[in-house]
């Protein structure tokens, strides 16, 4: 039975959960656009908002893609250069700890804010303060595991869930039972992470697929818009 | 050269009662939603004061506008593009709601149900973004009208900057004036250039500037990449508005309802044909002084065979051309040089124009002794300091302004003799430049002011960009998605509203 959770959690969640985030992101962008925002409250309150939300979204950008190099990087690219399993896995708790500790305590402040402040707790819809709840876990999570990663510094266990996130976005069968025997922990900080990709397209997170970076190659710095077709000389 | 055509607005601040139609008619139409109680399309500030929001003229504080580099180019006062970027988390330049101020609302329905008491009950403010009670009202939207506060604090007025104002603080001195503020639909629109999105644009058909509801993700770099402060941001959409010229309006030829509701007939509207190729050029301009005089420079003359050829070619619609002809707005900034940008030292090229008002002589005793010159008084010994209008309307440079003054005066003394004592006195236009065929213009434009002489305003030609076939019973103007107002009951993905603010009504139940 626990082997059939594990399975279902480990093997098929993943699967789902990234389906819909693909799928209800695409949808919600084509069929609800006005909604389609990062939803700032920074107007209401600026207090605890300029510390709280530059540590937060800064150490979640470094964890973010931190994990995603980390973890999607296939192993054979790091031997090839000459980085040990084990420096690769001192590194990672180094940077992510500190990154972690960083978007902890913004994610603090704006949690403190969001819960305690008249005007900005009135005005959250459900998902505004259950995604951050969610991602609060999910960096306390992140955090403890690296108590029992110190336990184990050389790199075996970390490759274990390199292989297991490759093995997903590969199709492998039996990708599941690479991570079987992992601290309960990793495995609480895996399903809450998949969780949190489940309700991407339903929250405010979507505001990731727009970062404005086409902002710093659009030409010039006007735009007009002209509802005539041509505008060719007569 | 390539010419391009814009609605442009001039208000005659000379016959500015200070009423708020415009405003309140405004809000009524675009601004009565959650999410934009505290925010005025429209709004009329009495001056000399800190305005709405507070402090906005203070660009060290909030960094609307532009800057000119060493270089001799222009960029966001923000910084550079990727200075907006970096502060996209959090941005230092953001005014607070409480800069406007928190809206309120009253509990009128106590009014009704109280119980029998020795005093008379009354409505307590309640706020509309907590629906909590509000003790005391610290701030409104107008919270200076008709010189309210004390004069040290209403005297943190930018536009006193170069004025000897403690003398102005004295009741003997003292002088006001209102001024009606709405977007200004800029040339060069520093919200669109600090756009992350690139959801703000300009309508080259008119040159009205609109936010792209669907493209905005709320980035809120616009709020304090405008200099006047009139993007605001709508907390309960996550998005940015603004006023939008009442498009829907001018589009089949009718005035924005600001200016079809203005009592006073302060407001014009009309077409203006500008050199696009030449917009940056005039913005750029070194010496702020010289930004008024380089705006008018990119203006170009409807009655110019080489201009009207031209703007066929860059498909300006013949009709839009005839109107050009008859514009308002081209005589009153263009021909009698009478109407002033606001702030041009923003450097984003305003197209909402102001007539700088007149005010009595300093004083009755004065009256007598100073120079009345040909039955014209002499401008610098008005009310209101000629550097106040100056900084307000001409980056500080007075000439302009006090010719602008004089003009408005001979006309007054022109018809004076013309209707009192039936005489034609072409010496008083001769002064101040004009002919007595312009002062009568002049008269009939500003002081008669009728309907089809103010309003001039084409409708726009939409049959050459649809067919009105494949639109008919098409749903109008929508917040995007079709005819969905993109917050259904059943929505799949932003959930149902949670009404965050409740009517007192709700409350008290």
């Amino acid at each position: 039975m626990d082997s059939y959770i594990h399975i279902l959690i480990f093997g098929y969640y993943p699967y789902v959960a990234l389906i819909v985030l693909l799928v209800g992101s695409i949808v919600r962008y084509d069929r609800e656009p006005y909604t389609w925002r990062s939803g700032s409250s920074q107007l209401l309150r600026r207090k605890q908002l300029i510390a709280g939300s530059v540590l937060f979204h800064v150490g979640v950008l470094i964890v973010f893609f931190g994990h995603l190099v980390g973890l999607l990087t296939p192993i054979e690219v790091f031997d090839m250069m000459g980085i040990s399993h084990g420096f690769k896995q001192l590194a990672a708790i180094i940077v992510g700890g500190i990154a972690g500790v960083m978007a902890l305590i913004g994610a603090t402040l704006l949690l403190h804010r969001r819960l305690f402040d008249s005007r900005i707790r009135a005005t959250s819809s459900f998902s505004d303060t259950a995604v951050l709840v969610l991602l609060y876990l999910q960096l306390l999570l992140g955090l403890a595991t690296i108590l029992i990663s110190v336990d184990h510094l050389d790199g075996e266990e970390m490759v274990r869930f390199m292989e297991w996130s490759q093995g997903i976005f590969t199709f492998q069968s039996g990708t599941a039972d690479i991570i079987k025997d992992v601290h309960w922990i990793f495995k609480l900080h895996l399903f809450l992470g998949l969780t949190i990709f489940l309700i991407f397209p339903f929250t405010r997170l979507v505001h990731m697929f727009s970062v404005p970076v086409r902002y710093l190659w659009r030409p010039g710095y006007q735009i007009t818009r002209t509802k005539q077709k041509t505008r060719t000389a007569a | 050269m390539k010419i391009r055509a814009q609605i442009g607005m001039v208000l005659n601040l000379d016959k500015c009662i200070g009423c708020h139609t415009c405003s309140v008619t405004c809000k009524n139409v675009w601004t009565s939603r959650e999410g934009m109680e505290y925010a005025w399309f429209n709004n009329v500030e009495t001056k000399p004061g800190i305005g709405y929001p507070k402090d906005w003229e203070n660009q060290n504080r909030w960094k609307g506008g532009w800057t000119r580099k060493k270089s001799g180019d222009i960029e966001p006062r923000m910084g550079a593009k990727w200075r907006i970027l970096a502060n996209i988390f959090a941005n230092p330049d953001l005014p607070e709601i409480d800069d406007y101020y928190e809206p309120f609302t009253f509990d009128y329905e106590h009014l009704q149900t109280a119980g029998e008491s020795q005093t008379m009950p009354t409505a307590r403010p309640r706020s509309l973004i907590t629906g909590e009670r509000m003790e005391k009202i610290e701030w409104g939207p107008n919270w200076e009208e008709i010189l309210g506060g004390e004069f040290s604090k209403r005297s943190q007025d930018y536009n006193f900057e170069g004025v000897e104002k403690q003398i102005y603080g004295e009741f003997e001195n003292t002088f006001m004036m209102y001024l009606p503020r709405l977007c200004e639909h800029c040339l060069n629109p520093s919200c669109v250039a600090a756009c992350p999105s690139g959801a703000i644009y300009k309508r080259e058909e008119d040159g009205i500037v609109l936010i792209d509801q669907e493209k905005c993700r709320g980035w809120r770099m616009c709020v304090s990449g405008c200099p006047y402060k009139k993007i605001y941001y709508n907390w309960s959409s996550g998005k940015s508005e603004k006023c939008i010229f009442c498009y829907p309006r001018i589009e089949a030829g009718e005035p924005t309802v600001c200016s079809e509701t203005c009592v006073g007939r302060i407001r014009y509207l009309g077409v203006v044909l500008y050199d696009a190729d030449r917009i940056k050029e005039a913005a750029s301009v070194e010496d702020e002084h010289d930004l008024y005089e380089a705006q008018l420079g990119i203006f170009l003359d409807p009655n110019d065979p080489d201009v009207i050829a031209q703007a066929r070619a860059d498909m300006v619609p013949d009709a839009w051309l005839e109107a050009a002809t008859r514009s308002p707005i081209w005589k009153l900034a263009m021909e009698w040089k009478v109407a002033f940008p606001l702030h041009p030292e923003y450097r984003t090229l305003p197209m909402v124009w102001y007539v700088p008002p007149l005010s009595p002589i300093q004083s009755a005793a004065e009256a007598g002794k100073i120079g009345i010159d040909n039955e014209m008084p002499d401008v610098r010994s008005l009310r209101i300091p000629i550097r106040y209008l100056a900084n307000l309307l001409t980056a500080g440079k007075e000439e302009p302004v006090a010719q602008a003054l004089e003009r408005m005066l001979a006309m007054r003394g022109y018809m004076r003799a013309k209707t009192v004592d039936g005489v034609i006195d072409i010496g008083i236009a001769k002064k101040v430049g004009l002919t007595p065929g312009q002062v009568e213009d002049m008269y009939q434009l500003m002081a008669i002011a009728n309907y089809e002489d103010r309003f001039v305003i084409p409708t726009s030609h939409r049959e050459t960009s649809e067919d009105a076939y494949d639109i008919r019973g098409g749903c109008g103007f929508s917040f995007g998605n079709q005819c969905s107002g993109g917050t259904s009951k059943t929505n799949l993905f932003a959930t149902t509203p949670r009404k965050s603010v409740r009517t007192p009504t709700e409350l008290i139940k």
